[in-house]
C-alpha cells in the first residue's frame, strides 16, 4: 500500500523540516524523508555561529530575520546573544574588515568598528595584536547538535510524518503526482520539496534536472571543557576562524578550513594540513587556548552553486517540484527562508523575494 | 625528500611486537609505535622502574622475553608516542603521533593497526564510586605497579580473566571477599572441546579456579553484581542471580568488601581503523563491532592492515600469532617475497579457537545494560542516567548519533568508548531492533586527546596557509 502527501521534502536538515513546518501550519499535509537522521547532515554538525559579521551582504535582511527566529527558539536549541569581535591582525586584514564590514553595515547589520582597547577590555584573554577589530551585539550562536532533537520535536508536535533511514532513491510520477521510491512501500505525494543539501545534485538528476551544485568539506573542533576564557563570538575579518566558549566550557573552533571527501562518497575526512592551520589561527587569536585539549574534529558538506546565492524556489522544468538549499550561512537562515518556502509552496507570497534556481549562475547575481 | 618508512606498526601488543619482529628479519625499514613507555601492550605489560625486582610471573616473563627479542632485533621503537590521526595522502599512509607534548608525522607505505581491546563498562547502580576499576584495568595495576585494589575485593566478570584477577590479588597477598561470574559451570563445560586447542591454557586457567577454590574463596557461578554500594567510598556490594538470558532473579545477596573490580567484558579498539576507513561489522561473538579485515589482515584500504584483538577478541596467544601472518601479508604488500606458513596459520588457528570460546563465555549472559536502574549513570563522562538517554530515545533520537547530539552521550573526554555499547542496547530495546542496526557513532579525530598547542606548535603568523576569503 502506498501513501498520499500533499507534498513530500526530500531531506530532513533544517532547510527541509522548517519548510514542513510552515507548510503544516499553511493547511498542507508534508512528510519529510531522510536518508539517515534527522538533522545529521550540515545542519546538525555546523558550527553553529550566528554572525551577522559573516553573512554575505545580499543575504543580510534574510540573516536579520533568522535571527529573529533563532532568538524565540531560544534554549530549546541553545541560543545565546552573546555579541562578536571580528579580528584583524595584519594592514591587508584590517582593510579587509573596513572594506567588508561596512558594507554589511550598510545593509542593515549593526556593526560598529571598535579600537584594540575596546576589545581588551572586553575579553582581556584575546592577543594584543589585534590590528583593527569590529563588533556586532547582535551575534551569537546556537547548539547545531540540537538541530535533530528540536525539529523531531516541532514536528511531532505539528503531527507532520517523518521517515528517517529512508533514502529516496528514484522518483516518477503518475497522474496525481510524484512517486518516490525508497526501499520500502512507494510514498506518494502531490508536490515535492528538494531538500537534500550537498546531495542536491544527485536528488534533482533524479527528474532529470542538472543543478549546478558543489560541496565544500567544512572542518569544526571541539575542546574538553575550559575555564570561562572568553564571552563572545571571535571571528577573522577573512572568515576562516569562528570561535565560541559554550556555556559548559567547551570551545568550538570553525572557520570553513577545507577536509577531504565528497557527498557521493558519504565519507568526510579530516586532514591535519587545515586542522592545523586552522587552530594555529585560533591559538594566536586566543593564546590560552593552547592549554586545551582538542577532543574531537569533524566534517560536514556545505552545498553552494557558482554564484554562492541560495537555490529556492520552483525546479526548472517540473511542475509542482521545488527546490530549496545552497544558503551561505544556511544554518543562520535556514528557519527564516524555510518559512518562506513554505509561504511560496502554499500560493502566499513570500515577505522576501527567494531566489530562481534556473537562474543563469555564471552571471553575477547582485 | 621526507623519510618514507616501509611497514609501521601501531600497537606493540602481543600482535604488533611479533609483527615487527618479522618485519624487522627482513631488509625494509618498519617503525613500531605505542603509547606506553615499553612493549608489551596489555597482556605483557612492563613493570614500573620501582618495582623490577617483583617476583616474575608468565606475563612478565612472556613480556621481557619480547622486549629483549626486539632490544637485540634493532626493530626502531617509538614509545611514549600516541597515534592521533591515520589517513591517505597520494601512495602514503601518514600516521599524525603525539610524543612530549609535540606532534609529529610518519610517512609509510603500509601501516600494520595492532590496537588491541578496551574495556567495556558495566553500569549498575554505583559504578562510579571511587574504589571500582575495571577488571581488565585490574591487570594493568598489578602488572605495572602492583598495586592492589583494596583490601578485600569483589572481582565480577566473565570468562577467564575473572579467575586471573582474582588469583592475582591473592598471589599479591590481598583478599578476595568472592569472586563473582554470570558463567555456569556448565557453560565452561559447554566451552571444553574447544578449549581442548590449547590444553596448556586450559590447564593455567584450571590452577586459578583451584587456587581460589582451595582458598574457600567464594565462587558465585551465575551471578552478577547489581548494584555497589558506598557513598565516597565501596563499603559493599549486592549480587543476585541471574536468568539464563541474563536477567535478574529475585534474592539479593550482600557482600562487604572495600573494591571492586567489575568487569563488562573486552572489544575491539576499532577506531583508528574506522578513522583510516575501514568499515566495522557487527560480531558479538568477537566482542562486538569488529572491523573488516581478512584471516591475513588485509582489508578493503590498499596498504592497510590489521593484527590481534583490534579485529576481534581472540585472546593474547592468537594475537602472537596473528601479528606474523599479517606482518607477511604487509611484506608482500610491499613487494617483498614472504611465503606464508601454514604451519603458523594451523597454530593461529588453534589458538584463534580457544580465543574464541574466551569470548564467547564474555558475551553470554552479559547484558551491557540489564542491571542498570533508571537512575544509573550510563555515560560517565556527561553524567547521563539510563532514564536521560532512554527519555532521548523515546523523543525520536532512534540512532547512536542522535542520542549523541541530543544528549552528549559520548561527547566527554572518552569519545563514547565506556557508554556507546550501553546506549545502542537501550536503542535496540526500546525500538525492537536487532544490535547490528545500531552502529557505533561516526568516529571522529582525534583518537586520543591533542593539545592545541601541540598541533599549533610554534609557528609565524604570516606562514599560515590562509586559503582566499570567502565572497562578500
Ligand atoms: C586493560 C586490559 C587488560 C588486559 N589484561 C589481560 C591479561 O592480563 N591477560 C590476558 O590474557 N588478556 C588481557 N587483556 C586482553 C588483551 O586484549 C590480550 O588479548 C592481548 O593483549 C591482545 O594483544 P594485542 O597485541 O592485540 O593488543 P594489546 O596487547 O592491547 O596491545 C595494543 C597496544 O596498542 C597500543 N595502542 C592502542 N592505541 C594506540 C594509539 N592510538 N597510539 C599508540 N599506541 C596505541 C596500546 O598502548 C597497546 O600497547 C587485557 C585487555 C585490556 C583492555
Ligand atoms: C561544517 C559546517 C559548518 C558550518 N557553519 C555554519 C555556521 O557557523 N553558521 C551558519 O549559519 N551556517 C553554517 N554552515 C552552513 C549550514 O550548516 C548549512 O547551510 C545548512 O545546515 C544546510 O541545511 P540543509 O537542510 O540544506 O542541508 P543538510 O542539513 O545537509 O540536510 C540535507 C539532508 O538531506 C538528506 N538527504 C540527502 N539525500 C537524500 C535522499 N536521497 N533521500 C533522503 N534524504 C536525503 C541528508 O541526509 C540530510 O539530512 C556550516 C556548514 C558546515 C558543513
Amino acid at each position: 500500500m502506498s501513501e498520499n502527501h500533499d507534498i513530500a521534502i526530500i531531506g530532513g536538515g533544517i532547510m527541509g523540516c522548517a519548510a514542513a513546518l510552515r507548510l503544516a501550519s499553511g493547511g498542507m499535509a508534508p512528510i519529510v524523508l531522510d536518508r539517515g537522521d534527522l538533522g545529521q547532515g550540515a545542519s546538525g554538525v555546523n558550527a553553529g555561529t550566528l554572525s551577522l559579521q559573516i553573512k554575505r551582504v545580499r543575504l543580510m535582511p534574510y540573516a536579520l530575520k533568522g535571527h529573529e527566529e533563532w532568538a524565540r527558539m531560544g534554549d530549546a536549541v541553545g541560543f545565546r546573544r552573546t555579541g562578536g569581535y571580528t579580528l584583524a591582525f595584519t594592514e591587508r586584514e584590517a582593510e579587509l574588515l573596513t572594506e567588508r564590514q561596512t558594507l554589511k553595515a550598510e545593509a542593515g547589520a549593526p556593526i560598529e568598528f571598535v579600537t584594540n582597547n575596546q576589545v581588551l577590555s572586553a575579553e582581556p584573554n584575546l592577543t594584543r595584536r589585534v590590528l583593527a577589530a569590529s563588533y556586532c551585539h547582535e551575534d551569537g550562536y546556537a547548539n547545531s547538535s540540537l538541530t535533530g532533537q528540536y525539529y523531531r520535536g516541532r514536528l511531532r508536535e505539528a503531527s507532520v510524518p517523518y521517515r528517517e533511514r529512508c533514502a529516496v532513491t528514484s522518483i516518477t510520477r503518475d497522474t496525481q503526482g510524484f512517486v518516490l521510491h525508497t526501499g520500502g512501500p512507494p510514498i506518494k505525494a502531490r508536490r515535492i520539496l528538494l531538500a537534500a543539501g550537498a546531495w542536491l545534485k544527485p536528488v534533482a538528476a533524479m527528474l532529470g534536472v542538472d543543478l549546478p551544485v558543489n560541496a565544500r568539506i567544512n572542518t569544526v573542533s571541539v575542546t574538553e571543557r575550559m575555564p570561562p576564557l572568553f564571552a563572545t563570538v571571535i571571528g577573522h575579518a577573512t572568515g576562516l576562524l569562528t570561535m565560541k566558549q559554550k556555556g559548559n566550557g567547551t570551545i568550538l573552533i570553525g572557520g570553513g578550513w577545507q577536509g577531504r571527501g565528497t557527498p557521493q562518497e558519504g565519507r568526510g575526512e579530516v586532514i591535519a594540513d587545515s586542522l592545523i592551520p586552522n587552530l594555529s589561527l585560533a591559538q594566536f587569536a586566543l593564546p590560552k587556548l593552547g592549554q586545551a585539549r582538542v577532543l574531537r574534529s569533524w566534517t560536514g558538506f556545505e552545498a553552494n552553486v557558482p554564484d554562492f546565492y541560495p537555490l529556492a524556489g520552483e525546479l526548472p522544468g517540473v511542475p509542482d517540484a521545488f527546490v530549496l538549499g545552497c544558503v551561505r550561512g544556511g544554518y543562520t537562515i535556514g528557519p527564516y527562508i524555510g518559512r518562506l518556502m513554505g509561504d511560496f509552496i502554499l500560493g502566499h507570497s513570500p515577505e522576501m523575494p527567494l531566489f530562481n534556481p534556473g537562474r543563469d549562475f555564471e552571471k553575477d547575481a547582485t | 625528500m621526507r623519510d618514507i618508512v616501509d611497514i609501521s606498526i601501531v600497537g606493540a601488543g602481543p600482535a604488533g611486537a611479533t609483527a615487527a619482529l618479522v618485519v624487522g628479519q627482513t631488509e625494509c625499514r618498519s617503525l613500531l609505535i605505542d603509547e606506553q613507555r615499553q612493549a608489551g601492550g596489555q597482556v605483557w605489560r612492563a613493570k614500573d622502574r620501582s618495582i623490577l625486582s617483583a617476583p616474575a610471573t608468565p606475563e612478565s616473563r612472556s613480556g621481557d622475553n619480547l622486549r629483549e627479542r626486539l632490544a637485540a632485533s634493532g626493530v626502531s621503537q617509538m614509545t611514549d608516542t600516541r597515534v592521533w590521526q591515520i589517513e591517505r595522502q597520494g601512495e602514503h599512509w601518514v600516521i599524525h603521533t603525539l610524543r612530549n607534548g609535540t606532534a609529529g608525522r610518519l610517512y609509510s607505505r603500509a601501516v600494520i593497526l595492532a590496537t588491541g581491546a578496551r574495556e567495556e563498562a558495566q553500569p549498575v547502580r554505583g559504578w562510579t564510586t571511587p574504589g571500582v576499576i575495571g577488571l581488565a584495568g585490574a591487570t594493568a595495576l598489578f602488572k605495572q605497579s602492583i598495586r592492589l585494589p583494596g583490601r578485600a575485593s569483589v572481582v565480577a566478570g566473565t570468562g577467564p580473566l575473572v579467575f586471573f584477577v582474582a588469583s592475582e590479588i591473592r598471589r599479591l597477598g590481598g583478599t578476595v571477599a568472592a569472586v563473582v561470574t554470570p558463567n555456569t559451570r556448565a557453560d565452561w563445560l559447554a566451552r571444553l572441546p574447544s578449549m581442548m586447542a590449547r590444553p596448556d591454557l586450559l590447564w593455567r586457567g584450571g590452577r586459578w579456579v583451584a587456587d581460589l577454590m582451595l582458598a574457600s574463596v567464594p565462587i558465585y557461578w551465575g551471578h552478577a553484581v547489581k548494584s555497589v554500594s558506598g557513598d565516597d567510598r565501596v563499603i559493599g556490594v549486592t549480587l543476585c542471580r541471574l536468568a539464563t538470558d541474563g536477567t535478574p532473579l529475585p534474592g539479593d545477596i550482600g557482600i562487604a568488601a572495600d573494591s571492586v573490580c567489575l568487569g563488562g567484558g573486552l572489544a575491539p579498539s576499532i577506531e583508528a581503523a574506522q578513522l583510516a576507513g575501514v568499515a566495522v561489522r557487527y560480531r558479538p561473538d568477537l566482542g562486538g563491532w569488529v572491523s573488516e579485515a581478512e584471516s591475513d589482515g588485509s582489508t578493503a584500504r590498499e596498504g592497510l592492515f590489521l593484527a590481534g584483538d583490534s579485529c576481534g577478541i581472540r585472546g593474547a596467544v592468537a594475537a602472537e600469532l596473528h601479528g606474523q601472518i599479517v606482518a607477511r601479508t604487509a611484506l608482500r604488500h610491499i613487494g617483498q617475497a614472504s611465503a606464508s606458513d601454514p604451519a603458523l596459520e594451523r597454530a593461529y588457528r588453534r589458538a584463534s579457537r580457544f580465543g574464541e570460546a574466551m569470548t564467547a563465555l564474555s558475551v553470554l549472559r552479559a547484558d551491557p545494560i540489564g542491571l542498570a536502574t533508571p537512575d544509573t549513570v550510563v555515560c560517565r563522562c556527561e553524567s547521563l542516567t539510563r532514564r536521560a538517554i532512554e527519555d532521548e530515545i523515546e523523543s525520536g533520537a532512534v540512532s547512536s548519533n542522535a542520542v549523541k547530539s541530543g544528549q552528549r552521550a559520548g561527547m566527554g573526554p572518552c569519545g563514547g568508548k565506556y557508554c556507546q555499547s550501553s546506549v545502542a542496547r537501550l536503542i535496540a530495546l526500546q525500538e525492537n531492533r536487532a544490535l547490528s542496526e545500531i552502529a557505533p557513532p561516526t568516529p571522529r579525530p582525534p583518537i586520543r586527546p591533542v593539545p592545541v598547542s601541540a598541533l599549533a606548535g610554534d609557528f609565524d603568523y604570516g606562514d599560515l596557509p590562509m586559503p582566499k576569503p570567502a565572497p562578500l
